[in-house]
């Protein structure tokens, strides 16, 4: 771990490595640091698009969107990245966000 | 030509959290809240706004818009549009008086592009908040945050604009605006029941049924810059603005609620009567069709929806 007030995030697809304040949502700490290796949309949990999966290290989440995060989801480490708070360094990947295209055909 | 559908009237918005939610549609955004209900959910109004609500926000685990509401005219009205709709092929549900409180029957159906409308006629009408009918001041004191004047259109995305163009003619919309790419096809459609240039807008996109923002109509420019300070001072999510749409000519700010649900608050805005041709935007033109000064298409805008 870099410091006791920082942990280091490394987003492996994307090939970037930043740091932010212990404590703070993941995405916003990630905006004041000008970074740029997760997509930034609502940033309240609800359009999916800062979906990250974690390969490594510690986080708590707030409440998302059954719609992008599902239970399965969430116990493989899918999270958004405006309601996740690291808890350690992390190692994960951004750009898992989806079109929702399947959704079923209205009868038209 | 108009066929009785007078305003929109209401929308359901679902949200993550409850008191988050009402704190930024109260206290931020300035709605007034008149009810809750026994499932829990919140109804609110605008100041101006006669009847006794138009936001209804319910906790859920995925946001987004659960229905919205258009008034009509009268009871007799709900009953030719139903027919008109159900000739469509669309089913129409009559969903009985009080099912949501302080409201008559409702007319809900399912348009196209997967989103749930509905048509009434009668809700208790409490005046305007805060000030008389007779001898009107002309602001009550006491409003919030940025004091939304009223709730005054969604835009929509979805993928069947054709479709839903269809359904809103046959309810007596006029199409104020349009988006078209080369080929001719549609790629927005601004809609309105009255003289606003638009009640309901629709943006083509490969998913049915999402959520871009519902809209709160402010009454001036200064009122514009003064909500964006507002969000700055509550450190609210920002999308863009302000700034000025090229549609409808709008001035505008977006922001979001802490569910992730888009919020707008504009003022301004073209006008529209039934003989107005329609305005057309060239889809190589988007970028200044929705950012009039910048030009430029801010991807978020266009992706981050619920």
């Amino acid at each position: 771990m870099a410091n006791q007030n920082t942990c280091q995030i490394a987003v492996t697809n994307r090939q970037q490595v930043f740091k932010v304040p212990k404590g703070e949502l993941l995405l916003m700490a990630m905006e004041k640091v000008n970074q740029h290796a997760i997509r930034v949309g609502c940033r309240g949990g609800g359009c999916g698009l800062c979906k990250v999966k974690v390969l490594q290290g510690d986080y708590q989440t707030k409440r998302m969107s059954k719609a992008h995060i599902s239970e399965e989801e969430a116990a493989l480490g899918f999270a958004l990245a405006c309601r996740l708070t690291p808890l350690s360094d992390l190692e994960l990947e951004s750009d898992h966000f989806q079109l929702k295209k399947q959704q079923i055909q209205q009868a038209i | 030509m108009r066929k009785g559908v007078m305003r929109p009237g209401h929308v359901q918005i679902r949200v993550l959290d409850l008191d988050e939610a009402v704190k930024h549609y109260v206290e931020l955004i300035g709605l007034i809240e008149t009810g809750r209900d026994n499932q829990g959910r919140v109804y609110l109004k605008g100041w101006t706004e006669v009847d006794k609500y138009s936001v209804i926000l319910r906790e859920a685990d995925e946001p987004g818009m659960d229905f919205m509401g258009f008034k009509c005219v009268d009871e007799a009205t709900l009953d030719t549009l139903a027919a008109d709709v159900r000739e469509l092929g669309i089913e129409v549900k009559e969903i009985p008086a009080g099912d949501l409180p302080d409201c008559g029957r409702r007319m809900q159906f399912v348009a196209p592009t997967g989103h749930t409308f509905e048509l009434y006629a009668t809700k208790e009408q409490t005046g305007k908040w805060g000030i008389s009918d007779v001898n009107p001041e002309a602001w009550p004191r006491g409003l919030k945050g940025m004091k939304a004047t009223r709730f005054d259109h969604c835009l929509l995305y979805g993928d069947d604009l054709e479709g839903n163009l269809k359904l809103f003619e046959t309810l007596g919309f006029g199409l104020a605006e349009q988006v078209l790419d080369p080929e001719g096809n549609k790629a927005a459609l601004f809609l309105t029941a009255s003289m606003k240039e638009h009640d309901i807008a629709f943006i083509k996109h490969e998913e049915k049924n999402k959520f871009h923002h519902a809209s709160f109509y402010l009454d001036t420019w200064e009122d514009v810059l003064r909500a964006a300070d507002l969000i700055t001072m509550t450190n609210t999510s920002l999308d863009i603005g302000p700034t000025r749409h090229g549609l409808t000519h709008g001035q505008t700010i977006y922001f979001f609620d802490p569910s992730g649900n888009r919020s707008e608050v504009f003022c301004g805005g073209s006008y529209f009567y039934p003989d107005h041709k329609t305005i057309t935007w060239k889809v190589e033109e988007l970028g200044k069709a929705i950012f009039y000064h910048t030009r430029e298409l801010n991807e978020r805008f266009l992706t981050a929806l619920t």
